[in-house]
């Protein structure tokens, strides 16, 4: 009896693991169609110290890994984490053991959950997250956590372009460090008015990009040399 | 007294130290252009600082002319009042010192009137000198840098922040600043007038000016609580730089700018109405002085 339930326990979680794979490879080929896209949409910015206004932007993306997020016009902060918001690059090397995290919801979405650990111990990602809608195969969120440069999460709204795994809405959130400037560098004008507690309490803890993008053209060719950095 | 204000802006054109302000703005702004177009970028690196961890920013559009303007007036108009008390500090001692204040007087108008047509030609200087300030660090920094959404950096209560106003949001800015900094210059001019009155010749007052403004700075700047709170509030330092009030947007709950707004108007207001309070009590004092001015001995 015992080896029977033991037998059972080992089977259905075998079962559950499979199962897990095969969704994270569904989710893969959706992205997988897509071999170059430039989005076009707006980006706002919500970070303590950034006083900045919404920004439209263009994202370029090439396979495997390159993607940029370039603003039409004005100067531009953007999140270098933002890179992340490339999913492919998350689920593209199978260099990565997948352990079954369960099930969990995302907005109204019943999601499972995947905790995806590298097996290259030098890699900067330590580890990734990713809650996956099994009914469209599509990554609702992902929470990646590195060595350099903190946590950043996405959470994704997916449209019009779902048959690509291309999100609508993307949430992104960061770690920022603090930002102080010493006080006789800039000669305030001190008109008495103190900082937003409120937003004060965020400090040291998150900052958040909400992109939408209002549209996508999928495998076109791109400018040339836009992947190059700008001399600054 | 418009014969009055001629005669005391022929004056003011006909010396050379009139022009020695005007140089030394040029050459300020030049090196100024010259430093940011070789090397801008360090400079954003040390404003930056810990930001360009968390953010890739284009610096070649951060640093453009709009962007030069702010960083120049804010370093420019701390002495700025130095050439502004060069011309109002001789007004008075200057016609002293060359014993034609006594004549001067002989003619058929006022002392107040005298007093009056010098102080509007300081004021007329002023304006000129600003004027000036503004082609050369606005207009030539737009051509030189071109034209771009601008970057202030910020240190409000605890906190330090970044504000962008984008490119058709400046203008405005500008102009209503530099009509701010005429009036906070004019104070020195008036200070320079008043203390020019004591005086038989025109290093003592100008000296005199220059050191009261560089001490109230001084103290405008220390940040020390106490004086923050008990000092700073009487001193007029504190609100020369009110001008930079113009460029402190207001911003929603989520910290986006709105385009054509101020953060705190009433605050830009009151330093307003502080100086040109100073204004007419200095030129009070002037008048009741200079029209109590024994010019016999």
């Amino acid at each position: 009896m015992l080896t029977l339930a033991v037998f059972f326990l080992a089977f259905s979680a075998s079962a559950q693991s499979t199962d897990i794979n095969q969704l994270i490879r569904k989710a893969r080929e959706k992205i997988d169609q897509v071999n170059t896209y430039e989005a076009k949409g707006k980006m706002k910015t919500n970070v303590t110290f950034l006083k900045v206004p919404v920004a439209n932007i263009t994202m370029y993306f090439s396979k495997p890994n390159k993607l940029r997020i370039k603003s039409e016009k004005g100067v531009s902060f953007i999140p270098k984490g933002a890179v992340s918001i490339n999913l492919g690059q998350l689920l593209q090397s199978n260099d990565f053991t997948v352990i079954d995290a369960g099930t969990d919801v995302v907005g109204k979405t019943e999601v499972r959950v995947a905790k995806l650990l590298p097996n290259d111990d030098n890699s900067d990602v330590v580890l990734s997250t990713v809650y996956i809608d099994p009914a469209q195969a599509l990554i609702r969120k992902a929470r990646t956590t590195t060595r350099e440069n903190g946590t950043y999460e996405l959470e994704m709204n997916y449209g019009k372009y779902s048959e690509y795994g291309l999100p609508d809405k993307i949430f992104f959130s960061f770690n920022t460090k603090d930002y102080k400037l010493p006080k006789g560098v800039t000669f305030n004008f001190d008109d008495g008015s103190q900082a937003d507690k409120a937003r004060e309490k965020v400090k040291n803890k998150k900052g958040r990009a909400e992109i939408s993008i209002s549209s996508y053209s999928v495998n076109q060719a791109l400018p040339p040399g836009i992947f190059v950095e700008a001399k600054p | 007294m418009w014969n009055l204000l001629q005669i005391e802006l022929y004056k003011i054109s006909r010396r050379p130290r009139t022009y020695i302000a005007f140089a030394a703005i040029s050459a300020i702004v030049f090196i100024f252009q010259f430093a940011f177009k070789a090397d801008g970028a360090s400079y954003l690196n040390l404003m930056m600082q810990s930001v360009q961890d968390s953010f890739e920013i284009d610096r070649s559009k951060a640093i453009n002319g709009y962007f030069m303007c702010y960083i120049i007036l804010n370093t420019l108009l701390v002495q700025v009042p130095v050439l502004v008390a060069l011309i109002a500090g001789d007004a008075i001692s200057g016609e002293a010192n060359m014993g034609t204040l006594r004549l001067l007087l002989t003619k058929p108008v006022s002392r107040t009137q005298l007093l009056m047509s010098k102080f509007i030609a300081s004021f007329i200087f002023t304006v000129i000198l600003l004027l000036w300030m503004a082609v050369m660090a606005l207009l030539l920094s737009m051509v030189i840098f071109g034209v771009d959404d601008m970057l202030i950096f910020r240190v409000k209560g605890e906190e330090s922040q970044i504000m962008q106003i984008t490119k058709d949001d400046i203008i405005w800015r500008y102009v209503a600043a530099f009509g701010y900094a005429a009036i906070a210059l004019t104070v020195i001019a008036a200070i320079a007038i008043l203390l020019s009155i004591y005086a038989e010749n025109s290093i003592g007052p100008i000296v005199a000016t220059v050191c009261i403004v560089i001490v109230f700075t001084v103290v405008s700047n220390i940040n020390v609580p106490i004086i923050d709170k008990n000092v700073k509030p009487w001193l007029f330092t504190s609100y020369l730089v009110g001008w930079k009030g113009f460029f402190y947007i207001a911003t929603t709950p989520d910290g986006e700018p709105i385009k054509g707004s101020l953060e705190n108007w009433p605050a830009i207001r009151n330093s307003l109405f502080i100086l040109i309070g100073h204004i007419v009590l200095l030129l009070g004092i002037s008048t009741y002085v200079f029209n109590r001015k024994d010019i016999l001995s």
